[in-house]
């Protein structure tokens, strides 16, 4: 058994400890908002945070995130730039088939949080290794602005 | 609430339900040459089960007002389920804030044509809609009218009431839904539409995406993500060659590691692959991981077949090969030969195209439960009909006694029309008596068992006056067919294949010659993105460029003058005779809204504009699924020969919009794709097998790469003229204006593509 800390709650899961976060989170738990695409951290759609940090859960072991806070898509609303961000991504309308937009989002939230303004160069660098295969883009990096400037910061 | 008030009499209009052309074949979209003898219907109507503008089968009340309409086609991110419920809800003057959206199950002789793909979902669909609406709107009059015993004439349907013009006194949607659930259907003849500058929804863009919310906050459901109580979660190793099969296997391993339940193998299917599994083992477990586990686990010797030799290299060499001979003529206007060999110059190009994967960010996944001799199948299909049949021919059912829930796609392109992938969880589910499976592929099976996008050589010639202005034009396009998915003998292009951009240009061009060799598929060839319009409109639009340069005339100048005077053009005089399956004398070539696209987004793009060094401008335009887009892509190449693409424009002319918010994100998402096509993507065959196997093989364009600014013009329309499609037509100008900007910005020709690294020094 192995305890974790998803999005708030405690709770514990009995599957080998070398069992991808990811899928824990998916068939385990039943939070599907955290999405499969490559199973290699190539694409991002699997992004969660661990402590604070973006991580692609399907490369994550659940073994390393024992007692770790883990907040996924579910949750990351609960504070402001992550319900920012969702009313940004809403009011642009950034999504459009929306299955990458979970991992955009959160790999946006962590960003923001670390750098409260970013520069257009700051937003690729941190985005990049969230693939959209609809062609988001431009919405996206409107979207994470707009956030941005909501939250105070603009540049 | 829950009780559903429009709920009576369906049988009386029945009359209304659309035009069936039935029969599986077509249900599954093999365009079948019977069909061309039978007396011709186009649009929706030409469809397999039609329209249908039944009220009763889209649009019910609750009584606490709740209006649910239903979407019958798919959502994949061209916002289906926003904009046919809003033109449902627009005509029954319903508030928007009170109308859910509930997802048909697939049934097309319920709801009509529910393939989704084509570009078709608004251009067929738009009507009936309207109709549908208007005909609820009336019933909730006529019940008001007769509560309040008065003439119907006075009494007017406005935001989600009832109003008496004389008195004033009003009847909310929902205190009268009971009551026009027991008024007659009127008569599709008796409807009257809103004129369209009453609309409150329909073309003005203002609405926000119905699943918008549930996208961020991770609860809108995709294929993938289905869960059933005591559900076995499976993949699938599968053959690594088309065709080829299981020769033995042993699962001892499989079934040692934790979790594992079950092994099962799947019955291989030899070529052609029409919408079948290919076969394979697979494993079946508690969760997704520990059956990902198995499959690594398994010791399977494969009979790899008569494709193991296929090799993209040797291939590209063969179709250039054919590409320089004669072939089957498909158009033939005026003489070649002769207005050739009496031409000022004479150029020639080839261009290479090669396979490419729809990588949709959700794999393929479908969930199958068969209990009590009736089946469920819950995934992200295209065409939810096809799922339904294929299933129940599979498991020797009857298609009323299986059920397709169609979850959210996440993404489509074309992957998810073949539901290949339903069929694999129906023969799973059954191998464990009907317990629920889900099937979920991983990347690298999307990557290695996609049904691909063709790979082409297009080989050009030209003969031009003393000005440089082609009078002579040879087109040859080889291209494997994706008939031959349904017929392995098939080698010739299918008609709608020559429609997408070959045979039908409307060039003033006198002497034209469009031939097309033979080509022998080795893989599962399928519709991509916009399809055959890709390699097509990249060698003709390039080709244009190409003498445009050669004749020293500026590429938009002389791009207008190929297309010559504003004209209807008839498909017919073009040898097209599929027009996209729509008539030819309401949807005409006409070269006056190409020349409009042209003309928009060379003044909106600030074209022949002053640029930084290193940096320049190109320009493509293309005709596809009956609507006009032209593009102006400017890029910039450093020294070390990287290109970025600061900015891009496109016009597009599609008719009226229905959500023009939509349209420019389909015009800002299909631009990503091209320049996808263009710079990264290619599938490539070694000893039989996909050499690419994940994103890191396999690139397609991330932020750091696609344009940074994207800026869509619509060119206005008439909501009186024929509606053209959307999804796809924007993908096929993009990679040919993105080389003739490069051309442009460095003087290099490119026509292979992707362009990778052919530009690094």
């Amino acid at each position: 058994m192995i305890q974790l800390d998803i999005n708030g709650k405690r709770q514990s899961v009995d599957v080998p400890g070398e069992t991808p976060l990811l899928w824990t989170l998916r068939d385990e738990m039943g939070l599907t908002g955290t999405k499969f695409g490559c199973g290699m951290a190539l694409c991002g759609a699997c992004t969660v945070h661990v402590d604070g940090q973006a991580v692609r859960s399907c490369l994550t072991p659940i073994s390393a995130v024992a007692n770790k806070k883990v907040v996924t898509i579910e949750a990351v609303g609960t504070d402001a730039v992550g319900k920012a961000l969702q009313a940004a991504w809403v009011d642009v309308g950034v999504p459009q088939c929306g299955y990458c937009q979970a991992g955009q989002i959160m790999s946006a939230a962590a960003l923001l949080k670390r750098t409260p303004k970013p520069t257009d160069a700051q937003i690729d660098e941190a985005m990049s290794g969230n693939i959209c295969r609809c062609g988001t883009y431009t919405r996206i990096r409107a979207a994470v602005k707009q956030a941005a400037a909501r939250q105070g910061g603009t540049r | 609430m829950n009780a559903p008030l429009i709920v009576a009499n369906v049988s009386r209009r029945r009359f209304l339900q659309g035009i069936s052309l039935g029969g599986l074949v077509l249900a599954v979209g093999y365009p079948s040459a019977a069909s061309a003898q039978e007396a011709k219907k186009y649009g929706a109507d030409g469809m397999p089960n039609g329209w249908v503008d039944n009220p009763l089968a889209f649009v019910s009340i609750a009584e606490d007002g709740t209006v649910t309409i239903v979407c019958h086609r798919s959502e994949m991110g061209q916002g289906v389920r926003t904009g046919m419920p809003m033109i449902v809800a627009d005509e029954l003057e319903a508030d928007w804030k009170r109308v859910r959206v509930a997802q048909a199950p697939g049934d097309e002789k319920r709801f009509g044509n529910q393939d989704t793909d084509g570009s078709r979902s608004t251009r067929h669909f738009f009507e009936p809609m309207r109709r549908c609406g208007a005909a609820a709107r009336a019933m909730l009059e006529a019940a008001a009218a007769e509560r309040w015993k008065v003439p119907v004439t006075e009494v007017e349907a406005r935001n989600h009431e009832v109003v008496h013009r004389p008195t004033g006194r009003r009847l909310g949607y929902g205190s009268l839904a009971k009551a026009a659930a027991s008024q007659p259907v009127p008569a599709r003849e008796m409807l009257r539409l809103k004129d369209p500058k009453q609309f409150r929804y329909i073309g003005k863009g203002q609405l926000k995406l119905v699943d918008g919310r549930d996208i961020v906050t991770g609860k809108a459901q995709y294929g993938i993500d289905t869960r059933l109580d005591g559900m076995l979660y499976a993949v699938v190793a599968r053959p690594p060659v088309y065709g080829g099969k299981v020769a033995s296997f042993d699962s001892a391993e499989a079934l040692k590691v934790p979790g594992v339940e079950r092994v099962v193998p799947i019955e291989d299917s030899p070529p052609p692959a029409h919408f079948n599994p290919v076969g394979g083992v697979a494993v079946l477990a508690r969760n997704t991981w520990a059956a990902m586990q198995g499959r690594r686990a398994l010791k399977i010797t494969w009979d790899d077949g008569p494709n193991a030799g296929y090799d993209s290299t040797a291939f590209k060499a063969s179709l250039e090969e054919s590409a320089r001979k004669p072939g089957k003529v498909v158009r033939n206007d005026g003489d070649f030969a002769v207005a050739a060999a009496s031409a000022a110059r004479r150029y020639e190009a080839e261009y290479y195209i090669p396979h490419l994967a729809h990588a949709t960010m959700e794999p393929p996944a479908a969930t199958v439960r068969i209990a009590n001799g009736k089946c469920e199948v819950w995934g992200c299909f295209q065409s939810p009909q096809a799922a339904r049949d294929l299933v129940a021919k599979r498991l020797g059912m009857s298609a009323d006694d299986v059920t397709v829930h169609v979850t959210l796609l996440g993404g489509g392109f074309g992957r998810k029309s073949k539901p290949d992938y339903a069929i694999e969880a129906a023969v799973l589910s059954k191998a464990v008596d009907g317990k629920p499976v889900k099937v979920t592929w991983t990347r690298e099976d999307d990557l290695h068992n996609s049904y691909y996008h063709t790979v082409s050589v297009e080989h050009l010639e030209a003969g031009v006056d003393g000005q440089g202005k082609p009078v002579a034009w040879l087109h040859r396009s080889v291209a494997p067919t994706i008939i031959s998915t349904f017929n392995a003998a098939a080698k010739n292009e299918a008609p709608f294949e020559l429609g997408m951009g070959v045979i039908n240009v409307p060039f003033a061009i006198p002497n034209v010659r469009i031939e097309n060799p033979e080509a022998i598929a080795h893989t599962r060839i399928g519709w991509f993105r916009s399809v055959s319009n890709i390699p097509h409109a990249f060698a003709v639009q390039s080709f244009v460029a190409e003498l445009a340069a050669a004749a020293g005339r500026d590429p938009k100048d002389f791009l207008l003058e190929v297309i010559g005077p504003a004209r209807q053009v008839s498909p017919e005089t073009l040898s097209d005779t599929w027009n996209h399956g729509e008539s030819p004398e309401r949807y005409p070539v006409d070269t006056g809204r190409l020349r409009r696209v042209v003309e928009t987004v060379a003044r909106e793009s600030g074209w022949g504009k002053k640029l930084p060094k290193g940096h320049g401008l190109g320009i493509a335009a293309h005709y596809s699924f009956v609507s006009y887009i032209a593009a102006v892509v400017e890029v910039a190449v450093d020294d070390k020969g990287v290109v970025t693409i600061p900015r891009v424009d496109m016009a597009i002319d599609c008719g009226a919009t229905v959500n023009p918010d939509r349209v420019r994100s389909q015009m800002e998402g299909a631009c990503v794709m091209g320049v996808g096509v263009a710079t990264l993507g290619e599938i490539s065959f070694k000893g039989g097998r996909v050499e690419q196997d994940n994103f890191n093989s396999y690139e397609v364009t991330r932020m750091d790469a696609a344009p940074r600014v994207i800026r869509v013009h619509i060119v206005p329309g008439d909501y009186d003229k024929p509606m053209g499609g959307v999804g796809e037509p924007g993908v096929p100008p993009i990679p040919p204006a993105l080389c003739n900007a490069i051309f442009a910005a460095t003087g290099k020709r490119i026509r292979r593509l992707p362009i990778r690294d052919q530009l690094k020094v």
